[in-house]
């Protein structure tokens, strides 16, 4: 139902025209006294070497890919996790909890085959 | 509940306002505990015990200058503290007050709910991004990659609460742990090890100590708004005390029975008179208030406990511990359910 989004849609709104209006009111009343050094990126009081839009640690590009498989495998989980009671009542709870037992299984061979190869190793 | 749209206009006005409250007074219980923790006193200069000091606060940030270095790209470093205060606020409207107080009454508010976190990831991300500083960088990398972590666990932690009750609705949740002589159906007792994952979880969530790695001074400065100032670090700070002030509401309508008061059906079987009337809803809301306030105290309480981890041993505890319990938790709930049946 669509309609029972509309009251977060308008608590959305509020909000985006609070923080609006503390950015700008912000803006408008507070000093402007720029200069160079005070828009430097800040680096120790060094100046700043190199860009900071540099390379990084392929780690996180891991933690990352390893994230959506399981962040999807949870998402496939909740309707399961929902009707679960249903099923129990139907009288088949048994045989889609096997199911499930099997669907996690084969995830959790792919997280410790994760684990095994390295892919979480941070040091 | 289908109200008119200014009705829930105003009421969504009301919530927020009460969120930026409680957030300055947040602001202030956080810096009296841990003054008293510390064997000092804390904030007691500005107002009686210095309890003006959260809004003299914000009166100075207001009148800062915003600097936005020459280097960051100014529209994405002015989104992000953006982005982070419309979500930590918009997660107010999904939180039960009391019986039939509730903004959006949704069927899917808790999935709503795991939606918005996700989302306060990009806020994070993207400040550290945009300031083009690298410790900014490195704060938002480290900060995007705990988030991500600890939000499968979270998401099997709830799901171990949506099993029990068959329901993604934080209303039928909460009614749901009305029974057990309004006690002992709190999903604490019917599932601890769920409880003890979401709050662990929600620590890392928020980005609250012993998870606090994204703005670990000693190394990374200032994290993720170290090139902030003026209102738009105000911003960051208010979206994070906002962001722990909900995260102690979810908690407690998810564990702890919300709204609901302690041994709520036994008292109103003693006094028939109280059911449905506006005395139980403010008794409702003040209970829901001062649960969500314990916790508020219990994640102060913690910062001051818990030494700040590693990031390898942040990364082994939530890859290699909670995930597989998490997984491990949700089914041994959904078996107990099947044998209980």
């Amino acid at each position: 139902m669509l309609s029972d989004f509309t009251p977060l849609f308008i608590q959305l709104l509020i909000a985006i025209g609070l923080s609006f209006t503390l950015l700008k009111a912000a803006a408008l009343i507070g000093p402007k006294r720029a200069n160079t050094i005070k828009l430097t990126s800040y680096e120790s009081g060094m100046d700043p070497i190199g860009s900071a839009r540099d390379r990084y640690s392929v780690k996180f590009y891991l933690v990352a890919m390893i994230f959506i498989v399981f962040d999807v495998e949870v998402v496939f989980l909740y309707p399961w996790a929902v009707t679960f009671s249903e099923f129990l009542d139907a009288g088949v709870g048994l045989g889609v909890l096997s199911v499930v037992f099997l669907f996690v299984i084969i995830l959790a061979i792919g997280l410790l085959y994760d684990i095994k190869k390295g892919g979480l190793e941070f040091d | 509940m289908d109200l008119a749209w200014y009705w829930t206009a105003l009421i969504a006005f009301v919530i927020i306002n009460f969120l930026l409250i409680s957030a300055s007074v947040l602001v202030y219980a956080e810096r009296k505990v841990s003054g008293y923790m510390q064997n000092r006193p804390g904030p007691n200069r500005v107002g009686p015990f210095g309890f003006l000091q959260p809004f003299a606060d914000v009166v100075k940030l207001v009148f800062k200058e915003n600097i936005v270095p020459t280097l960051a790209n100014p529209f994405v470093h002015s989104l992000a503290p953006m982005m982070m205060v419309v979500i930590a606020m918009a997660a107010g409207a999904l939180i039960p007050f009391a019986r039939g107080v509730v903004i959006a009454d949704m069927d899917v508010s808790i999935l709503v709910l795991l939606a918005l976190t996700s989302i306060s990831v990009y806020g994070v991300t993207l400040a550290g991004w945009s300031s083009n500083s690298k410790y900014s960088l490195l704060g938002g990398l480290r900060s995007s990659a705990q988030m991500i972590s600890y939000e499968l666990s979270m998401g099997l932690a709830v799901l171990s609460v949506v099993l029990i009750s068959s329901s993604l609705n934080m209303v039928t949740i909460v009614e749901d742990q009305a029974g057990g002589f309004g006690l002992f159906a709190w999903n604490v007792f019917r599932n601890p090890v769920g409880c003890i994952l979401f709050i662990v979880t929600a620590f890392a969530e928020t980005n609250r100590a012993p998870f606090d790695l994204p703005e670990a001074e000693q190394e990374l400065v200032g994290g993720y708004h170290t090139e902030y100032s003026g209102m738009k670090f105000g911003m960051f700070f208010l979206a994070e005390y906002v962001n722990f002030f909900v995260a102690s509401f979810v908690i407690v309508t998810l564990f702890f029975g919300g709204y609901l008061l302690p041994f709520e059906s036994v008292i109103v079987a003693q006094f028939p008179a109280l059911a449905d009337s506006y005395l139980l809803m403010a008794l409702q809301v003040l209970t829901v208030i001062l649960k969500a306030g314990f916790f508020a105290y219990v994640f102060i309480w913690v910062r001051w406990t818990l030494p700040r981890f590693k990031y390898t041993q942040l990364m082994t505890l939530g890859w290699k511990y909670l995930l597989p319990l998490a997984l491990v938790n949700a089914l041994v709930v959904a078996v107990v359910l099947a044998i209980l049946h």
